[in-house]
């Protein structure tokens, strides 16, 4: 299949359109892409019309996250938001072993099926498996994509442990966009990417959330792992947050970062094990390095506010994947989902669901594969494993969810 | 205030549970009924009952159940989650339990109470089980009751798929056509809910101690109680009351404000769901939109006369479906006479029995010219009532539908259990779709949930035409759809909305799943739909609302089979006559079957031997000619994959020399290819190396405790299985190397092994104990480059066993690689003679493409020997895949075997058109790589004008399916030769 190509001129008069992915990342990516001249912008279609289109032009057994994301990019093009012939679409790439590695193709299969292989899709990947000569994934445009995530993350952890215990409804909701609105604009005005920028914000960040009015209230906690995209997106996990906090839970999800923090991790592994070049690793270490250096700045500027839970850093979660699998394994989430459910567990939320597309293969692996080892590490671990799929009803999933907040209620009765 | 009584409401997919009790939890009121999904009603009915017992009292009330959950919302009532209300009515009422094992209309649920408390709930893919047993028992027209007594009577237990309901039943679906006894088919139907629930529940734990047996099924089954027993080696207990545990635990569990009864009733009707889901469209607005589209189907048949006497000679057709028998007579131009459509409870022949009886006494002139059968039931039909021949399924619709609508370019056929659908091009069948397993079952699930509410499917039908806002139900699988059903009642979607939900998603299934088709204008322009479901109206107009334009519904849409058949067999009269019983011989038929297990090979395949007097039998059941040919021989067959197997038996000698270490390996997956590289790599270093046998059905029994993870494929599973074969025999040490990388063999951008091939050792590790008692090598290892491996290697070998050199290592290495080596070249050879041969001889080739393991015969269930059975010669993908330089494809070419696919496909496709060859894609259920694969492999051999064939398979597969489907293929290649000869 011949590639559209992604043009200079495309670059000044087309919308990059991406799907809807992280909770609390997507206004501040769009403003980082915008800031090295692409015209990116998230599209947060729901409902039956955007699976059903999915489904329509996708492999009915291909995975739900390709159906939910792809889906909504092939909604874009047909609900006459978007004049098909200003768009381009783009997707993440990994080129790792497992499907999702395909999603760039499965797009462009399904364009064809539509009558609009005109269209570029752009294919965003440390790789560079392919290239066009109006989009280059430069360096600079990393480091500020790791910038953003920073601030989505540091906005998704204050706001997980804030919600569940505000007084006044909306407060929290309020602070997020507050910030999110805050963030595009210094990135709009090439600021907030300084180190010293950053430690501002992420600073003034912690104290705002600190400030909004709380009590406490008795939650059940619960940790979500799983799959990057039913773990995240609200779409792909019909509601998860909305109704844990509807059951009286406070809720972590680990960040966003972990999965770049693993993805470096790995280029390590790999000379170890198969020989590859030497300089993989280097580029892998150092920017697991740079990575690390952020991350650390997140942690100071929680360090004065104790109640917040903090991440741990990056390599301890390397360690408790260790004792639970190989870091050998390194499709899909490989290793890091292990790593990041003994690390929910340790910090008390060892009430985990693992989020899954229905028939994901590493997940047979590092999900389901891993929870007879972890429960022997973490006797006192819920882990439930809950399939999403356009199939499987919210009513099973609830129902199960719902087992496992009774047991964790009757584990804290009997504690007390 | 002591004395509040308690009320616990278990509001299941499929009954209502409710018990009163005192504050102390003492039974003192239970009822139970099926709720036939009007749960609002059938509840609101319960409440007034119980509040006639207990006039004037408020109670604590708590609801539970599946269905509970939203209701319990809606009317401010306490819910307590349905396993965890069982695990607190256990505890008082059974204590000294270790596991439950309880099983529900949709649910199967298993509790470990002791040694480490666990919950386990099905899966979504693994739904129904008394729901199930319910639709086997109509299946099969009995009583639950009827089941278990057969059951007790059975002789033979015949294997079921044990995945999923969905496949259960195609399983069972032709043992009935094939004859089985009802005895054996029962306690088989029974032992595949054991095996069900066992192994996707129990995943890695096993099932021992005091056992309870609790829910609707193991109350009213004793047999199935007893199948239970023997898979689990133990006797387990079903309680009193073993009905109401989850009632009488939201009963303890659930205490609220007490309530009213009066006031609980009017919150009840408050709660009706608020109809927050989302709606299709209506399938008719009016009375007149249904009058003018059932007048535009009328008129499609006028041209079809209908006789009421025989005209001249006759012609029989005969359809033994999967579910239903259809038989009817044509005259010379097609008239029809004497229809008949009937439900084949589980045997076609006393029905054409019956079918001929009466037409011989009504017509004792009558001449037959010819009869002719086709469906799953035809060697049965044919063999007992010695018809003149049959004829593939396929040709006979396409030869129906033409009468019908002579430039036809589109046939869909759903049927009950089947969905058929094929492009006609320049008067031959091209492309054909058939369902897989799993979205079988389409048709006689609308039957079957009709029934259960307690509606003729007719009604039902009618019940959704005028639905306001038809529920979407998905389009997966009848089990999913079971489930959305449920969500939707929870929503608010009344009867009617569900009616015609349901029909629209037989439909969605059809186009998205089966054909995966994008837009109508793929379909065709001419498009004939028949089937006994496309009867249903709602089915047909949610089809044309679907596509967006009218079809073609003849008026004998259900029978379009048979009379394809008959006409087929018009066209096809032998000049001597029809052969077919008269009335002397028909007086004199007997018809008894047997089941004995074949003993002719290694297979031991179950048969079932059908005598129908006179010499006249039928075997059913067998994977070769050797049952029927009655000898030990094998036969003459060109079978690559035959071949292959061979190969790496000479690699299965498991000589053990007690001076040498031994090192076992489990023969699965990936070391399907690569034990000759691994045998000659660890013999070269100086151990005995201990292979695990060839996998049987047995030997993957007894890893199933094992399985984490119930959806991953049949290959992978089979694993467990291997190690446990291993243990037994104590090897040294157990070598399983991880793989993220296979071969380097230039044909994509990477070299990967899928996730569930390349970490398969680290799932075992983590669920097999045993495994880490033992020396488990199960480092990380790549072939791709020799270099880079010697060096790791030594490192790896040198850290279990110091003694080994490096110089050792590296020779051994060398002798890997030259046994790989080896390995390929006789293959690729014996796949050149093999082409030879069906050059000289002129016979098709198949180029049947999966995956390594797919020469597993447990595996692949003996595919290859049943095509070659048809005629064919059999070669591999990985016999053709050096033949293609690397070339572009549409997806990410990143996996080692999946490339092979692409070039075998890209080989094929660029073949002169009048070379017979095609290309068979085997894909494991669950391989969620395949879903990418498959389009693709497709859109390759398209591009060069050759036909796909997918056929699915899993721990079992339906034989008699995939002998349609290739069958219809070789009907279809050789039209395509016929044609294309005449063109040329």
């Amino acid at each position: 299949m011949t590639t559209v190509d992604f043009t200079k001129e495309m670059r000044r008069d087309y919308t990059i359109i991406t799907p809807d992915i992280f909770p609390t990342h997507m206004e501040i990516l769009e403003a980082a892409f915008r800031l090295h001249g692409y015209n990116v912008t998230v599209v947060h279609y729901e409902g039956k019309k955007v699976i059903d289109t999915g489904l329509k032009y996708l492999h009915n057994d291909v995975c739900y996250p390709a159906i939910c994301a792809v889906g909504q990019q092939l909604y874009a093009l047909t609900c006459g938001d978007f004049d098909p012939h200003r768009v381009a679409l783009i997707q993440f790439q990994t080129g790792g072993g497992c499907r999702a590695s395909n999603y760039v193709m499965l797009l462009r299969k399904a364009l064809k099926k539509m009558g609009m292989e005109y269209v570029p899709v752009i294919a965003l990947s440390f790789g560079r498996f392919e290239k066009y000569s109006g989009f280059r994934f430069t360096v600079p445009m990393i480091l500020t994509g790791i910038r953003a995530i920073i601030y989505g993350d540091m906005l998704l952890l204050l706001k997980n442990q804030t919600l569940p215990y505000e007084i006044n409804p909306g407060d929290t909701q309020r602070v997020v966009t507050r910030w999110a609105e805050r963030i595009t604009d210094q990135f709009a005005h090439n600021r907030g990417l300084s180190g010293r920028d950053m430690r501002e914000n992420l600073a003034a960040m912690v104290r705002d959330f600190h400030d909004i009015p709380r009590e406490k209230r008795d939650t059940v906690k619960v940790g979500i792992v799983g799959e990057i995209y039913v773990k995240y997106a609200s779409f792909g996990n019909n509601g998860l947050e909305k109704f844990l906090l509807s059951q009286g839970c406070e809720y972590m999800v680990p960040g966003v970062l972990g999965f770049f923090q693993y993805c470096f991790a790995n280029m390590e592994v790999d000379h170890r094990y198969y020989g590859s070049p030497l300089v993989n690793t280097w580029a892998g270490r150092l920017a697991e390095k740079i990575a690390d250096r952020w991350e650390e700045a997140m942690l100071e500027a929680l360090e004065p506010y104790p109640e917040f839970i903090a991440p741990v850093a990056f390599d301890r979660v390397k360690e408790l994947a260790e004792q639970v699998i190989d870091r050998g394994v390194k499709m899909g989430e490989g290793w890091l989902l292990p790593g990041e459910t003994a690390e929910l567990i340790e910090k008390g939320y060892t009430n985990v669901i693992c989020a899954q597309p229905f028939g994901c293969l590493p997940n047979h692996i590092v999900g389901k594969g891993t929870i007879r080892r972890l429960r022997e590490l973490y006797p006192e671990a819920n882990i439930f494993p809950v399939d999403y799929d356009a199939g499987a009803s919210k009513v099973n999933q609830e129902n199960r969810i719902k087992l496992m907040l009774a047991m964790a209620r009757e584990q804290e009765a009997a504690a007390v | 205030m002591s004395g509040l009584k308690r009320l616990g409401i278990d509001v299941g997919s499929t009954t209502l549970k409710c018990v009163v009790t005192d504050d102390e939890g003492r039974l003192l009121y239970s009822e139970y009924l099926r709720h036939f999904s009007r749960i609002a009603e059938q509840l609101g009915r319960l409440i007034t009952t119980v509040s006639e017992k207990f006039p004037g009292e408020p109670m604590a009330v708590a609801l539970s159940g599946s269905a509970g959950m939203g209701l319990a919302d809606a009317m401010g009532l306490p819910f307590v989650q349905e396993v965890y209300a069982e695990r607190v009515a256990v505890r008082t009422l059974a204590p000294g339990t270790d596991v439950v094992i309880e099983l529900g209309g949709e649910d199967a649920k298993i509790l470990f109470l002791t040694g480490g408390f666990e919950m386990r709930m099905n899966g979504t893919c693994a739904g129904g089980t008394g729901a199930f047993i319910d639709q086997m028992a109509s299946l099969m027209r009995l009583s639950i009751d009827d089941m278990n007594v057969l059951a007790a009577k059975h002789e033979k237990i015949y294997t079921i798929a044990s995945r999923c309901g969905v496949f259960a039943k195609s399983d069972i679906q032709p043992l009935l056509n094939q004859g089985a006894r009802k005895e054996d088919v029962s306690a088989s139907i029974f032992r595949a809910v054991v095996n069900q629930t066992i192994a996707g529940l129990a995943q890695g734990r096993r099932i021992e101690g005091n056992i309870l047996y609790l829910g609707g099924p193991l109350t009213f089954i004793s047999e199935l109680r007893k199948s239970f027993d023997e898979a689990l080696r133990t006797t387990g207990l079903c309680p009193e009351n073993s009905l109401y545990f989850v009632a009488l635990g939201a009963a303890a569990a659930g205490v609220g404000e007490p309530v009213a009864l009066d006031e609980l009733a009017s919150r009840l009707e408050n709660a009706a769901g608020a109809g927050e889901y989302t709606a299709c469209e209506p399938l008719f607005r009016t009375e007149a939109d249904y009058e003018a589209f059932a007048e535009r189907h009328r008129r499609a048949s006028e041209g079809i006369r209908e006789l009421d006497a025989p005209n001249g000679v006759m012609y029989l057709g005969v359809d033994a479906g999967s579910t239903t028998v259809k038989a009817l007579l044509c005259d010379a131009d097609g008239g029809v006479f004497r229809t008949r459509y009937e439900t084949n409870n589980g045997n076609p022949v006393p029905i054409v029995r019956d079918y001929l009886e009466s037409l011989y006494r009504e017509w004792p002139d009558i001449r037959i010219g010819g009869a002719v059968v086709t469906g799953y039931g035809e060697e049965i039909i044919r063999s007992a009532f010695r018809l003149d021949g049959g004829v593939v399924e396929t040709v006979a619709h396409y030869t129906a539908a033409k009468k019908f609508r002579p430039d036809v370019d589109f046939i869909l056929d759903i049927g009950g259990q089947d969905i058929k659908c094929f492009q006609i091009r320049n008067g031959a069948i091209d492309s054909i779709y058939l369902n897989e397993a799993c979205s079988s079952g389409c048709g006689s699930f609308l039957q079957t949930f009709a029934g259960a509410l307690g509606y003729s499917a007719e009604a039902f039908s009618r019940l959704g035409f005028y639905a306001k806002r038809p529920v979407d139900l998905g389009s997966r699988c009848t089990v999913f759809m079971n489930s959305s059903v449920k969500q939707a009642q929870k929503d608010g979607a009344t009867v009617e909305d569900i009616a015609a939900g349901l029909s629209i998603s037989v439909v969605k299934n059809a186009l998205y799943k089966v054909i995966r088709c994008a837009s109508a204008e793929a379909l065709g322009r001419n498009i004939v739909v028949q089937g006994g479901t496309f009867l249903n109206d709602a089915v047909l107009r949610s089809f044309e609302m679907e596509i967006g334009h009218d079809v073609i519904r003849p008026k004998y849409a259900a029978l379009m089979g048979a009379y394809g058949a008959a006409l087929y067999a018009r066209d096809h009269a032998p000049a001597s006559g029809s052969t077919i019983l008269g009335p002397a011989e028909l007086a004199a038929f007997t018809h008894t079957a047997k089941a004995v297990t074949c003993g002719r090979c290694g297979n031991h395949c179950a048969l079932t031997v059908n005598d129908f007097g006179g010499g006249r039998r039928y075997i059913a059941g067998n994977r070769c000619d050797r049952p029927i040919r009655q000898t030990n021989e094998a036969p003459k067959h060109y079978d690559l994959y035959e071949f292959k197997l061979d190969l790496i038996r000479e690699c299965c000698a498991n000589e053990r020399d007690p001076a040498r270490k031994t090192i076992g390996i489990p023969l699965g997956l990936n070391f399907f290819e690569l034990l000759p590289f691994w045998h000659a790599f660890w013999r070269t270093l100086g151990f005995n190396v201990l292979v695990s046998p060839l996998s049987t059905r047995e030997l993957y029994l007894s890893g199933q405790y094992s399985i984490p993870s119930d959806t991953a494929c049949y290959p992978a599973k089979l694993m467990h299985g291997h190690i446990e074969a291993l243990l037994a025999q104590k090897p040294d040490a157990i070598f399983y190397p991880n793989m993220s990388y296979n071969v380097e063999e230039g044909l994509g951008v990477n070299h990967y092994n899928c996730p569930v091939v390349a970490y398969y050792p680290q799932v075992l590790k983590m669920n097999t104990a045993a495994l880490r008692k033992i020396t488990f090598i199960d480092d990380f290892i790549s072939l791709a480059d020799p270099k880079q491996f010697r060096g790791r290697m030594t490192d790896i070998v040198r850290s279990y066993f110091p003694e080994v050199t490096p110089a050792a290592v590296r020779e051994a290495a060398k002798a890997g690689y030259a046994a790989y080596e080896g390995y390929f070249s006789r293959v690729r050879q014996k796949a050149d003679e093999y082409l030879a041969i069906a050059r000289r001889e002129d016979m098709p080739v198949i180029v049947l493409s999966g995956r390594p393991y797919h020469i597993d015969p447990e595996v692949s269930h003996g595919i290859s020997t049943l095509i070659c059975r048809l005629g064919a010669v059999v070669i591999t993908e990985d016999s053709l895949s050096n033949r293609v330089a690397a070339f572009p494809v549409g997806v990410r070419n990143q996996w080692t075997y999946h490339a092979r696919l692409y070039a075998a496909a890209r080989y094929i496709a660029s073949l002169p058109p009048d070379v017979n060859m095609n290309l068979v894609q085997l894909v494991s259920f669950g391989c969620g790589v395949d879903a990418i694969t498959t389009d693709e492999v497709r859109e390759i051999l398209e591009s060069g004008g050759r036909m796909y064939t997918q056929i699915k398979i899993d721990e079992i597969s339906n034989m008699g399916a995939v002998t349609i489907r290739l069958r219809s293929l070789f009907s279809a290649m050789r039209d395509r030769r016929l044609s294309g000869s005449e063109a040329s």
